[in-house]
């Protein structure tokens, strides 16, 4: 299929057009920014109080934050694809033969970019308000490399996402399904909170692994299997944002 | 370039979109070089073509052809050789005019270098070198429509579809968008636009193509049209209805065309003296009839409306002229 072969030129051209679209597009910028960092202020200083983690409440809940920053920053290339989708763009790169997996990856990896660097000045606010992660180089490498892995996930299953909403408004709708998600999960409380049936689900879902490894990994605890139980996750919600993303493009836009 | 493929080369292309036929059997021909126009009424499957030629549709049954290209089998190279503008202009309203050429100039093939100097030069020839580093964001909608088509020769193609490239524009935005094409195929480029405004067809095109219910019904040029379908033509005022009625009923098939709300009907003449006076004659030998007539020129509106004002039958008649 000629739509899913990559020619290295086109995917490189694809991405610098994103990351500049993304660094021009200063409200979304402002908003995956600005939306994680209240939203942690208000965990720490209205509920952090109240909440019982064994440790200091900041601590415990910075990787939650970090992840729900990604998420969110993430979901956002759901829009784009949709806008592109929408307004002809990708109809033209299709007549000039600018495969599908070029035009996908640009929007992946600009989001990858974005998130990346947003996710960055998160965790220095984190740092501002008190949290102290343990000084680890190579804990902090794979703790990055478990967001990055997260981020692409993510983001190749909203650009997914994107292929099938019909308007940007409806490609919006996903960026808050994938913000919710960390709330069942360890993000925010220990999961041993949670009624029995919740628990089961929280302890079962693709974001609970990735929260416990950055909790570790930046804090220097033992993390067990949870590194690569989220991996695995990670991989396998790629795999699937790709299969769907190949069957989705010749359809959408035939 | 004469004895090379034609740009174009449909034969009895089929396509459906549910129960709804869109193109029934549609077949036609587009030689190398110059202007053309399909036109049509919308509904007539002019956007399915074109879309169907850019490779962005498949066609359910039939051939089509571009530059020698199945559109279907050799869908790479039909690409390699066309250039679509749509009806929405395809740029990135966050990127500068400049960008997006550079970017789509790259896109077709350029390096960096090549790509920026091809922008360039466009930008110049599109008359936008001053909005060049203006994100298209702030562009008006005749900025935007002339970038889109600047951004349709990046890639240097040898034919071109424009389709409705000056819908919902202003009339002077207009007027400049037809200079731009009327160059393009000054370029030697072959352009296929597509549009349902007769003037546009009247002044753009070499050559015009009807389309109605997805099939062709007329081609040639806009004189020949004029010729075959309309010439000139007697308008005859009558004084009341029932006089109306009875030239009518007297002319039979001879009327080419009825007003009944102006008391009006047409009928086909060479301008002549004698010819207008016979006809007057013949009509109301009583002379008290007729209120007043005049000799028209035909209008490209006749052709149209002769040709798809009336149902259209299953046998259809393609007219060559």
């Amino acid at each position: 299929m000629s739509e899913l072969t990559v020619r290295p030129m086109h995917a490189a051209v694809m991405i610098g057009r994103c990351v500049r679209l993304s660094r021009r597009n200063i409200d979304a910028l402002l908003t995956s920014l600005l939306l994680p960092v209240i939203l942690m202020l208000l965990f720490v200083y209205l509920f952090g109080g109240a909440i019982e983690t064994g440790s200091a409440y900041v601590t415990y809940v910075v990787p939650g934050v970090l992840l729900l920053c990604a998420g969110f920053g993430a979901a956002g290339t759901a829009v784009s694809v949709t806008t592109d989708l929408t307004n002809g763009m990708i109809e033209r790169l299709r007549t000039m033969d600018v495969g599908a997996t070029s035009i996908l990856a640009g929007h992946v990896v600009a989001s990858v970019a974005r998130n990346a660097v947003s996710t960055v000045l998160v965790l220095g606010v984190a740092v501002a308000i008190g949290f102290r992660p343990a000084v680890a180089p190579l804990r902090w490498l794979a703790a990055a490399g478990v967001l990055l892995l997260f981020l692409l996930a993510v983001s190749w299953l909203s650009a997914a996402f994107g292929l099938l909403a019909r308007t940007p408004e409806a490609a919006n709708g996903y960026t808050f399904l994938v913000m919710f998600l960390p709330y069942p999960s360890s993000a925010f409380v220990p999961v041993e909170t949670m009624p029995s049936w919740l628990r089961g689900f929280a302890e079962h879902q693709p974001v609970t692994p990735v929260i416990e490894s950055l909790r570790g990994l930046l804090l220097d605890t033992p993390v067990g299997t949870a590194p690569t139980q989220a991996a695995a996750w990670c991989l396998g919600l790629l795999a699937l944002a790709m299969l769907l993303s190949a069957l989705l493009f010749p359809r959408r836009v035939a | 370039m004469a004895n090379g493929p034609p740009a174009v080369e449909l034969v009895d292309l089929r396509k459906s979109f549910g129960d709804h036929v869109v193109l029934d059997g549609l077949t036609l021909r587009v030689p190398t070089g110059g202007v053309h126009a399909l036109l049509g009424q919308n509904g007539a499957g002019k956007t399915t073509t074109v879309r169907i030629l850019a490779t962005l549709t498949r066609p359910d049954s039939g051939t089509a052809r571009v530059a020698g290209h199945d559109v279907v089998r050799q869908r790479r190279r039909v690409r390699r050789a066309i250039s679509l503008a749509g009806q929405h202009a395809a740029l990135d309203d966050g990127q500068t005019g400049v960008e997006n050429l550079t970017m789509l100039a790259r896109l077709a093939g350029l390096r960096a270098p090549a790509a920026r100097a091809r922008a360039a030069a466009l930008l110049d020839r599109f008359d936008l070198a001053d909005a060049a580093g203006r994100r298209v964001v702030t562009y008006s909608g005749g900025m935007r429509r002339r970038l889109d088509l600047a951004a349709s020769l990046v890639g240097a193609p040898s034919v071109i579809f424009l389709d409705e490239p000056t819908t919902g524009l202003d009339p002077r935005s207009r007027q400049g968008l037809w200079e731009v094409i009327g160059e393009l195929a000054g370029a030697g480029v072959t352009v296929l636009l597509t549009t349902q405004y007769l003037e546009e067809a009247d002044r753009l095109a070499d050559r015009i193509m009807v389309l109605h219910d997805g099939g062709l019904v007329a081609e040639g040029t806009a004189l020949d049209l004029k010729r075959r379908f309309g010439a000139q033509r007697l308008e005859l005022t009558w004084r009341d209805a029932a006089g109306l009625a009875a030239a009518a009923r007297r002319l039979g098939d001879r009327v080419t065309h009825r007003d009944p709300a102006r008391l009006a009907l047409s009928v086909a003449t060479d301008g002549t003296a004698p010819q207008v006076r016979g006809l007057l004659d013949e009509v109301d030998p009583d002379r008290h009839g007729v209120v007043r007539f005049t000799v028209r020129e035909a209008t490209l509106d006749d052709v149209f409306f002769t040709l798809t004002g009336r149902p259209a039958s299953p046998e259809r008649e393609v007219a060559r002229v």
